[in-house]
């Protein structure tokens, strides 16, 4: 069977266009409701659970979940499942430790919550660096795999592919702020579960819809090794390091924590949650089903021929069970995906850039709400370009390698920071500083002295350190360092501010937590 | 009982659900993750024809992770908002 993924696909191209036209529509309508920091950030806390939920699991659900795993599956069989469980299991972390006194402690980035009863400065510095070190990881990913599925679908070249994603996502941030993208996330998240379910039922049709057959199916047609552990993950530790980081990074990513503050109170983020693991639990046992529907129905050489890594597998898959027109449904879906994640990321980088650096660090918490708001929009341009240099520079990266280099960044400097912070009495304004920066510059380095980098780029015989996660030792570093800073300098003001901690935590504040808090504390 | 223990009371009984089920999840996971780690052929023996332990076991696992958080869902909306309720405006 020949492909038509390399011509360019009229129902593919109207599918961008409705969604284009569809979401600017509802920039329009969130810019007119978008008059300050509250707005911009976190969509006045309008946001219901169910909305909330739906908005989390399509910043989650990025392009490199439903192209980048169903791939996995589809070329490597078991071993793919390993990431699709991984990414589901950081969700009741989040719930358990993080979301309710997460929402009750800050007012819109996860460095309010570290920076409660610590000094405003340090922390906040330390914070923005984890910050802007997991979007720009998580950028480069989404960047790369919208540029290559638009030249795939549309016949455009990569670079003008990359430019148009950067303009229209930069579009929802800076008109339509947090209301707009939350709305993108909204319709995103309900196409692509739809495409999901249509897409694994078609070729559930083929075996009597019995999910058993299929992978009986692929069973006999590639041994039985498919069904089992290979040997993607060949090394027991770096298989544990992975998971760490797929655990517990969910828990530090930027663009996830920031989602909390658009709901009402705790109790909304809490159902939130729930609903977010519900969808997103579903979409990765769907996954199952679309990657060896992939195998079994496409075929694995079929599959290798278009992409080397496998990133096509949902789409041939699509177009084999469906035609054409739902191969250019499902392409719609997955260009909706990437610039609804890539909408979501760069407003979390720029409330890094202006309420923690501009505002608190710059200005010391003395700028008004509307010199807050235009810092937020210049920096929103100033990341999107810089999402678009980005995405041009690193054409050749791996999508899901570098999602799950983000991960690790982020479990290694921004959860353990975050988790003591809340938890822990005796924590302080140095222990959070060396942990977060230990945590971002030990993970860089370790993935630079990784066999991905210094063998599969640089063409090293060996690798000084052996794993391709860092998490197993970056994590748990990350806690270490902060636990002995926090003991050898003990900060007694820290610690005094940690009972009026412990009843927000619970009761929140009635009233909007406002700068004024933040500075005085 | 004065305000403050109860707020004290009620935190440490969020936290004792919080870190409990924490660590059932992680338990389940990483147990998970050490039989692909250490006990590859032991996933791969077949249940029934063409499902592995391995696939069940994965399957599993999601399930897990969501009936923790209905766990933890129920009982948060059961005890733990009625403690909030009662201590709101005493502190």
């Amino acid at each position: 069977m020949t492909s038509s993924l390399d011509e360019p696909n009229l129902i593919a191209i109207a599918g961008f266009f409705i969604f284009i036209v569809l979401s600017l529509g509802i920039t329009y309508l969130a810019a007119r409701r978008t008059h300050n920091a509250e707005h911009f950030y976190a969509a006045g806390r309008s946001i219901t659970g169910l909305q909330n939920g739906l908005a989390l699991a399509g910043d989650y659900m990025s392009a490199a979940s439903f192209l980048g795993i169903a791939g996995l599956v589809a070329l490597s069989g078991f071993d793919g499942l390993i990431y699709a469980i991984g990414f589901l299991v950081g969700w009741p972390i989040v719930m358990f430790l993080i979301a309710e006194p997460l929402r009750n402690l800050g007012r819109f980035t996860f460095s309010d919550v570290v920076a409660f009863r610590l000094r405003q400065a340090p922390v906040r510095v330390a914070a923005a660096i984890g910050s802007l070190a997991v979007v720009a990881f998580y950028l480069i990913a989404q960047m790369v795999g919208a540029g290559h599925l638009i030249q795939l679908i549309f016949g455009l070249p990569y670079e003008l592919a990359v430019i148009i994603v950067g303009t229209v996502m930069l579009a929802y941030v800076l008109f339509g702020g947090m209301l707009a993208t939350t709305w993108v996330q909204i319709i995103k998240s309900v196409l692509l579960l739809v495409g999901a379910f249509l897409l694994a039922g078609l070729a559930l049709a083929q075996f009597n819809f019995n999910p058993l057959a299929l992978f009986q199916a692929a069973s006999d047609q590639y041994g039985p090794g498919v069904l089992g552990p290979g040997g993607l993950v060949s090394d027991p530790v770096d298989a544990l390091s992975l998971g760490m980081a797929l655990m517990l990074g969910t828990a530090g990513l930027p663009h996830i924590l920031m989602r909390f503050y658009t709901v009402p109170d705790a109790r909304t983020a809490r159902t939130s949650v729930s609903y977010a693991t519900a969808i997103i639990g579903v979409f990765y046992l769907l996954t199952f089903i679309l990657g060896f529907g992939a195998m079994v129905i496409v075929g694995q050489d079929q599959i290798r021929n278009v992409d080397a890594g496998g990133n096509m597998a949902a789409l041939l898959l699509a177009e084999t069970v469906g035609g054409p027109g739902f191969l250019g449904f499902i392409s719609a879906v997955a260009f909706a995906t990437i610039l609804a994640v890539v909408a979501g990321l760069t407003l979390a980088g720029a409330a890094a850039l202006s309420h923690d650096l501009w505002v608190h660090v710059i200005r010391d918490g003395q700028a008004s709400d509307q010199e807050q708001l235009r810092v937020a929009r210049v920096a929103s341009a100033l990341l999107g370009v810089l999402a678009i240099v980005l995405g041009i520079a690193f054409e050749e990266q791996n999508v899901a390698y570098m999602v799950g280099l983000a991960f690790a960044i982020a479990a290694s400097a921004n959860f353990p920071a975050l988790l003591l912070s809340i938890f822990w009495r005796g924590f302080t304004t140095r222990g959070a500083q060396a942990s977060m920066l230990t945590g971002t510059v030990s993970s860089l380095l370790l993935i630079y002295l990784s066999p991905t980098i210094q063998v599969d780029v640089l063409g090293n015989a060996a690798a000084v350190f052996p794993l391709r996660n860092p998490g197993i030792v970056s994590i748990p570093l990350a806690f270490v360092v902060a636990i002995v800073v926090a003991m050898v300098w003990p900060e007694p003001e820290a610690a005094s501010g940690f009972s009026e901690l412990e009843r927000r935590v619970h009761l929140g504040d009635g009233e909007p937590v406002t700068d004024d808090d933040f500075r005085n504390s | 009982m004065n305000s403050f223990d109860e707020l004290r009371r009620l935190n440490a009984a969020r936290w004792r659900i919080a870190i409990g089920l924490t660590i059932t999840m992680m338990v389940l996971y990483f147990g998970f993750i050490l039989l692909v780690a250490f006990r590859k052929s032991l996933l791969a023996t077949l249940v029934s024809p063409g499902l592995s332990l391995g696939i069940l076991l994965g399957a599993l696992v999601i399930v897990a992770a969501w009936i923790l958080v209905w766990v933890y869902v129920r009982w948060a909306n059961r005890h733990y908002d009625s403690g909030v309720a009662a201590l709101r405006g005493r502190l």
